[in-house]
């Protein structure tokens, strides 16, 4: 069975007292320490997807009109909010795009660590005193290879560079030892040579620790190294889906073989 | 460190505003048309009292000269004699200026405990009765003139009400001498003079009142538009995302990097809390600088009246000094790179 | 994270006024705005006693309550307090009017040469407005008014000479952010002189903030007025000003209340209606860093 499954997803927004369907039957399953991604391009409502997954979609503009969305079996849709809020940032948890800017920038990056697993703590009914917080703290800090976790703890996000922050990103990700790990456009706010090696990280962390990894992104050159199965997602629905080399050597729709040829080759190689 | 760098630029800053205050108090001295020295004695003085007097205040030397002096002077922190009570404006000010500094620390005080949460609830229920009322609060604390305010809350509450007192710092009978800082409240506390403590306070209420309000809604305001900036922040999203609970999120998390603009504004306002301070100090009947200021004008004293406008300006600029520093301490990034991300 | 909501619609002059005429309490403020101006102008003509605007007694009639006749009562010597008002506010509005059409070009001009040149000239201004802003205005009303005779003249002097520093600050702002723009860049590089680029590309983008921040200053330089003038410092009686009424008719409270606090109201309607004009203006064109 899938840990995560979302079945026929219909999902619209009203603004300006107009209404749009943004997402129309998206169904999408993954399964526990499997690595996916998602892919599609700005607009094709894959962020959408994202949140409604997480549960941080603004109610009012946007309704969900059709479907479910089932972790561990039971839906989220239709759980208390107590348990959905229990199950966010625990179970289900997300790495965010822009590390300077998803970074409080007034508070150490240890105090904000450890009042995430606070409360995290807290909604898991999980007994742990301060010393114990931080010692996870920089125990997780250590699993991002950061080389000085005490340091970066008791730094403020402007003191670090921008790789460093990716990490401690993904660090907030796996305070609480989530089994569904959601990475959106990891490291897109940073230079390549950065890029893979965070990339690299959340590869070997996701296969260590034995997470399932759905990735978020525009980018297929990040798709081919780190997931097994892709999903194409084009004006919100999913268009194709399948293992990713196969998907990559012999794409059946147009647009998913638009979207490849669209990658800039330096080489000759495909 | 990159703070104390930050920090002495500011100091140096405000020095050459402070000089360049003098400056323009001086010019104005002496340039804008009239006898400084006849308007003092007023125009029943012959001439040669004039004269006299145009000597002794070394009106006839070159204009440098005079400045010279002047500026020699402000650097001792002399501020020249009173034309008419003889006396130092220094003497003169020290005596008055205590009371206008716990009038307007204790306005600054009320504005900030009320205007803060104020703006808080505002920005929390947005767009909804809250905040609608806050607003209103805010546009109309705005619009009143500070005269207004003051005269209403001493018709109200001193002849309506009759719950507060409406002149001065302490009953006419209470003796008691602040030899300590000159502020009632605390030179009371130090004396173990609680009784003194409790008649300053309701002394302080209504002036204080009166000069907060329209202060009060500006940072109200500002506070309001700040916390809605903020909590569209990506790292508020983020909180909610790790399931930090509202309470704390509000607070914790989006307080504090919102805490800056009214931190600002309070600086920017402090200019027109002065003004404002000579209005309530004269229909409070405060004894407090502005309004020896005031009685410095009607009686064309010029020295005393350069001295006031001197300290009011120092005093604004050390403010801002202060909220640079408390600017500096709440949001990291301005202690580190001196400037905002 | 990428943004969910749909763009808003694009601007134009028809979109503004319609967002403008949405929002009440912003057509309320026009609406006064435009009452006050309108009977500042036509004072003469619409008051019930014109003559009793400068020196005039009837010690018969001091002191009356509002009544049908005088609609807001009678002052310590006789005179209808209505007319006073209407005057005063003609008064008001002209104080206001004559310090902004000097404090805000001249404001403009320099913030324009600060942000565009920078450098040396960007110091200099910069600093000078430091200055200048580190003066209260009613203490360099005050000041002014200490050396030279009170009056109204100097009053309007005082205000100017500080006023124009706000401008200067916000035209600066604006004129940096804008300065580093391609269009900017485009017109340097196809030639156009320096007056052009100031006047005719970078300004009209600074309208819209010029026109909230003068509309929200019209308020405050007639509250500075109605200070100074309470203090005395201002325009000298018997001329009917509002400050100087409030003052005068603060002796007798609180049992002739309506000598000191009917031209205290006036003066709050007056301040009310520009600043939620301001407001509205604001709203209405999306600015943010106007105070």
């Amino acid at each position: 069975m899938s840990l995560l499954s979302v079945e026929n997803l219909s999902i619209s927004f009203t603004t300006y007292g107009r209404t749009t369907e943004v997402l129309h039957g998206v169904s999408l399953a993954i399964p526990a320490g499997a690595q996916m991604a998602l892919v599609g391009e700005s607009g094709s409502g894959k962020s959408v997807t994202m949140k409604a997954i997480m549960g941080l979609l603004p109610m009012p503009p946007a309704r969900i009109t059709a479907g479910r969305i089932l972790f561990d079996g039971t839906d989220l849709l239709t759980m208390r909010e107590r348990d959905r809020l229990a199950l966010r940032g625990t179970a289900m948890s997300m790495v965010f795009q822009d590390p300077m800017s998803s970074l409080n920038p007034v508070w150490t990056v240890g105090d904000q660590l450890s009042t995430i697993l606070k409360y995290a703590d807290r909604r898991l009914a999980r007994d742990r005193d301060r010393k114990g917080r931080w010692a996870r703290v920089l125990e997780v800090l250590a699993q991002v290879r950061m080389r000085e976790p005490e340091r970066v703890a008791g730094s403020f996000p402007i003191m670090l560079s921008g790789g460093m922050r990716q990490r401690v990103l993904i660090a907030m990700a796996l305070l609480s030892q989530p089994r569904l790990l959601i990475a959106d456009e990891p490291g897109t706010a940073l230079d390549v040579t950065t890029q893979a090696q965070i990339l690299k990280l959340l590869k070997d962390l996701v296969t260590d620790q034995k997470l399932a990894l759905l990735m978020i992104t525009h980018n297929l050159g990040v798709v081919r190294e780190t997931a097994a199965y892709t999903y194409v997602m084009h004006k919100g629905r999913i268009v194709e889906q399948g293992e990713t080399a196969a998907l990559f050597d012999a794409p059946q729709q147009q647009y998913t073989r638009d979207l490849i040829a669209a990658v800039p080759r330096l080489t000759g190689r495909a | 460190m990159e703070f104390a760098a930050f920090l002495v630029r500011r100091v140096m800053w405000s020095l050459l505003v402070l000089v360049g205050l003098s400056v323009v108090i001086f010019l104005i001295a002496r340039v804008v048309p009239g006898d400084p020295a006849r308007m003092a004695l007023g125009p029943t003085a012959t001439q040669d009292q004039v004269a006299d007097l145009q000597e002794k205040l070394g009106l006839n030397l070159p204009l440098i000269q005079q400045y010279g002096l002047f500026l020699g002077g402000l650097a001792q922190g002399e501020l020249g004699r009173s034309l008419l009570t003889e006396q130092s404006v220094n003497d003169d000010i020290s005596e008055t200026f205590p009371a206008t500094l716990e009038l307007v620390l204790f306005t600054i005080l009320i504005a900030f405990t009320f205007g803060v949460p104020l703006g808080v609830a505002a920005a929390r229920w947005k767009d909804r009765w809250p905040d609608n009322l806050v607003r209103a609060i805010a546009i109309l604390s705005a619009v009143m003139p500070s005269f207004f305010i003051a005269l209403l809350l001493q018709v109200l509450a001193g002849y309506v009400l009759q719950i507060l007192p409406t002149t001065g710092r302490l009953p006419r009978d209470m003796e008691f001498q602040a030899s300590v800082t000159g502020l009632l409240i605390i030179d009371g506390l130090l004396a173990g003079r609680l009784d003194v403590v409790g008649q300053a306070l309701r002394h302080l209420l209504l002036p204080s009142i009166a000069l907060a309000l329209a202060t009060m809604g500006q940072i109200a305001r500002i506070t309001r538009a700040s916390m809605i900036d903020v909590s569209r922040q990506d790292y508020i999203e983020a909180a909610r995302a790790f399931g930090i609970p509202d309470r704390v999120r509000l607070f914790k998390y989006q307080l504090r990097p919102a805490f800056v603009p009214p931190l600002t504004i309070l600086g920017l306002e402090f200019a027109s809390l002065i003004g404002g301070a000579f209005v309530v100090e004269l229909i409070f009947s405060w004894p407090g600088m502005a309004a020896y200021g005031i009685r410095a004008i009607t009686q064309k004293d010029l020295n005393a009246i350069m001295g006031v406008v001197m300290v009011s300006g120092a005093f604004f600029v050390v403010v801002n000094l202060v909220i640079d520093v408390l600017v500096g301490i709440v949001d990291p990034r301005i202690r580190i790179r001196g400037r905002r991300a | 994270m990428t943004d969910l909501t749909p763009a808003a619609p694009l601007s134009n002059a028809w979109q503004n006024w319609y967002r403008f005429s949405r929002n009440p309490t912003a057509v309320i403020g026009a609406l006064i705005v435009l009452l006050c101006i309108t009977l500042a102008i036509l004072a003469p003509l619409i008051t019930p006693y014109p003559e009793h605007a400068g020196s005039f007694v009837d010690f018969r009639n001091r002191h009356q309550p509002p009544s049908w006749q005088h609609l807001f009562g009678t002052d310590n010597v006789g005179r209808d307090n209505f007319t006073r008002v209407i005057f005063g506010l003609r008064v008001s509005l002209a104080l206001a009017f004559v310090v902004l059409i000097i404090a805000v070009p001249f404001g403009a001009v320099l913030g324009l040469l600060a942000g565009y040149y920078g450098g040396w000239t960007e110091i200099v201004i910069m600093r000078l407005t430091d200055i200048a802003l580190a003066i209260p205005p009613l203490v360099m009303a005050l000041a002014v008014a200490a050396v030279a005779a009170p009056s109204l003249f100097n009053a309007m002097l005082a205000i100017s000479a500080l006023w124009w520093t706000w401008h200067t600050r916000l035209i600066y702002s604006i004129t940096r952010q804008i300065r580093s723009q391609e269009f900017v860049e485009a017109a340097e590089t196809l030639g156009a002189s320096k007056a052009h680029i100031l006047f005719r590309e970078i300004l009209p983008n600074c309208v819209s903030a010029l026109a909230v921040k003068v509309s929200l200053d019209a308020g405050f330089v007639i509250l500075i007025g109605a200070s100074l003038s309470f203090l005395g410092l201002g325009i000298q009686p018997p001329t009917a000003d509002l400050g100087t009424m409030v003052a005068a008719g603060a002796e007798y409270l609180p049992d002739y209340w309506w000598e000191s606090m009917l031209p205290a109201a006036a003066i709050l309607f007056v301040a009310l209606g520009f600043n939620l004009l301001g407001d509205g203006l604001r709203d209405m064109f999306d600015v943010e860093d106007v105070r």
